[in-house]
């Protein structure tokens, strides 16, 4: 056979390996609903979500963390013996991303990402990365009080992961100080 | 007190009906917040009046307030959902990055010198999502500021990229269009804040010709938790291999699908594992069919293969690269070029390598050096070089740039480029 049909058929076989790959490769990712994420937060049995208003004050300090006004007027979350729950979305570089957080006694004690949209920086939904955020409160400054080792290429989504934990961090404080009040 | 009452109602009627006229136009959030404001004043006074109406024991009054109250929170969630709901703009994003340079360089030959103040790259990207599989992406760049019509113009208007994307699953993705080739460490992530140095290594400039991209097709396939590999097939090099000066050259060799010559397609594989926090191993492969795209010339076909490592841990952090090319080239037609078999020498196995340890003991400032060895082809691409300097971030996406340059060209030939000198930059990502 000719180098040049060598090369042609080549061509033709990588062509149809990248357009027939739906097949070749199998889906080794599942993400997990955000309500599936809720409810496993408290062992199957969700207490009624609830809503805290990011205006005022608070808004005013949800912005300084985010860097830009908050994305929903409303934040709503799920609480039950000091535990909450937080579905949160962040744009990384180019789309919003949605991360689950579980925070009590104003730590992170699990966080899972729900859905990922970005084209790069696909690593922050592994639990090598979330793993880091364990642990992790809040100083005075309104800042992680944790390291979190960022990723190659994906400098943005990490930074969006931290300012979600850290919006996380502040409205857990903010409903656990009016829950206590009542 | 029904005077009062039906006052207080109806004064809050009307501050709905006035608050609420433009259901049409979606209200800004200050908007939003103001209208929340005054309707939380409403509430607190209905109640007060609910309160007083309880004191009276006004039984139907306090039925016609609490609904009152139900209906104003009704419309204050509506509100809210309307300014929440999903947007037409949600499917767009731009973005984009840029840098400034200022070069003060002094060469053993004064000729070489350089004293240069350039607005080296403006690029701006925009993407649309016609669904959450199906999205296109460009970036378009300006080099050096200003182009016009005549050949001494210094700038370029480019296409840095543009394909479309589709996911195929979670872990699978395919694009077709212009693209970044999956080669080295900057290739794809050149975002000035995201590296030190005002200008780009040498390595991935002379030997991976970054920016490197190219049109085809590529697979991408995430598995294992941290690995992903490439597949792709795109247009070839186009290397000079007639003119004695820049014969060999891969960098005079991009196409940039520019009616670029595809009947000698190129293959590149890259395989990299970032399963560890702030570490990235990779490696990469291409393969050029014919270097050229011209058979029977003095070149034919040509391999690259590279390994890569970045490590950021802490405040430590670690860069290094190696990269070769090997290609086939037909001395006796070289030679018949009038090409010297010093450069059929320096064409054939073309490689690069750098090391570069940092340190960033401070949020907003780091410090790095650099040591790099490039055995390029032209007489003027064999040298090494050593640098250091200092990146300064006062926000994340704003960095201002300092470093020191010593290069040592290897033929004594090119002695006279040896210099010495600082660049100052200032770069941004949006």
């Amino acid at each position: 056979m000719p180098e040049t049909a060598q090369l042609r058929l080549a061509l033709i076989t990588l062509l149809a390996l990248l357009t027939g790959a739906s097949g070749a490769f199998a889906d080794e990712e599942t993400y997990l609903m955000p309500a599936a994420f809720v409810a496993g937060a408290f062992a199957g049995s969700p207490p009624d979500p609830q809503v805290v208003w990011l205006v005022g004050d608070l808004g005013e300090q949800a912005a300084d963390i985010l860097g830009h006004a908050p994305n929903n007027l409303r934040e709503r979350y799920w609480l039950r013996n000091g535990r909450s729950v937080w579905i949160l979305e962040e744009v990384g570089k180019e789309h919003p991303f949605t991360v689950g957080w579980v925070i009590e006694d104003q730590k992170v004690i699990d966080t899972k990402v729900l859905v990922y949209r970005e084209t790069r920086g696909w690593e922050v939904r592994y639990p090598f990365f979330t793993r880091q955020f364990e642990g992790a409160g809040l100083t005075a400054e309104k800042q992680l009080d944790s390291r979190i080792d960022g990723i190659s290429g994906a400098t943005l989504s990490v930074r969006a992961m931290r300012r979600m934990a850290e919006l996380a961090l502040l409205l857990n404080g903010q409903i656990s100080r009016k829950h206590a009040a009542n | 007190m029904k005077f009062v009452q039906k006052t207080c109602l109806s004064a809050a009627a009307a501050l709905l009906v006035c608050s609420l006229p433009t259901q049409a136009a979606t209200p800004s959030n200050e908007e939003l917040y103001r209208i929340i404001q005054q309707q939380n004043q409403r509430i607190g006074s209905l109640e007060n009046e609910l309160r007083k109406e309880r004191g009276a024991a006004a039984a139907p009054n306090q039925q016609v307030l609490e609904s009152k109250v139900k209906a104003q929170q009704e419309q204050i969630n509506a509100l809210a959902d309307r300014q929440e709901a999903p947007s037409k703009l949600d499917k767009v994003s731009i973005g984009g990055y840029g840098e400034l340079h200022y070069n003060n360089l002094d060469a053993d030959d004064r000729d070489n010198d350089l004293d240069q103040l350039d607005i080296h790259r403006f690029v701006l990207f925009f993407g649309y999502d016609w669904t959450e599989n199906l999205r296109f992406y460009s970036e378009l760049e300006i080099e050096h500021a200003f182009i016009s019509g005549d050949d001494d113009s210094p700038g370029a208007v480019e296409l840095e990229q543009v394909y479309l994307q589709y996911d195929l699953n979670r872990s699978t993705s395919i694009l077709g269009g212009q693209f970044l080739a999956p080669l080295g460490i900057l290739n794809e992530t050149h975002e000035p804040p995201t590296f030190y140095g005002v200008e780009r290594n040498d390595v991935e400039n002379v030997i991976i010709p970054s920016t490197y991209r190219v049109g085809g097709a590529q697979l991408t396939h995430r598995f294992g938790q941290g690995f992903q590999v490439d597949l792709s097939v795109h247009e070839g090099l186009k290397i000079d291999a007639e003119n004695p000066g820049d014969a060999f050259r891969i960098r005079g060799g991009r196409q940039s699908t520019a009616k670029a010559a595809a009947n000698d397609p190129a293959y590149s594989v890259r395989l990299k594992y970032s399963g560890i926090p702030g570490v990235e191993l990779g490696g990469a492969v291409q393969y050029e069919t014919d270097a050229s795209q011209a058979n029977n010339d003095a070149l034919e076909n040509g391999l690259l293969w590279e390994v890569h490592s970045v490590i950021n841990r802490g405040i430590f952090g670690f860069r290094a690269l190696y990269a070769e090319w090997n290609f086939d080239i037909n001395d006796d037609r070289a030679l018949a070029n009038g090409i010297s078999a010093a450069q059929i020498s320096r064409g054939e196995k073309q490689t690069g390598w750098y090391v570069e340890p940092s340190i960033k003991p401070f949020e907003k400032v780091g410090f790095y050096t650099r040591y790099e060895d490039v055995e390029g082809a032209r007489e003027s691409d064999v040298f090494d070089q050593w640098e250091l300097g200092l990146n300064f971030w006062p926000h994340p996406d704003v960095v201002l740039k300092f470093d020191y340059r010593f290069r040592d060209q290897s033929l004594a030939s090119q002695s006279g480029r040896d210099f010495d000198g600082f660049d100052l930059g200032l770069g941004y990502q949006f």
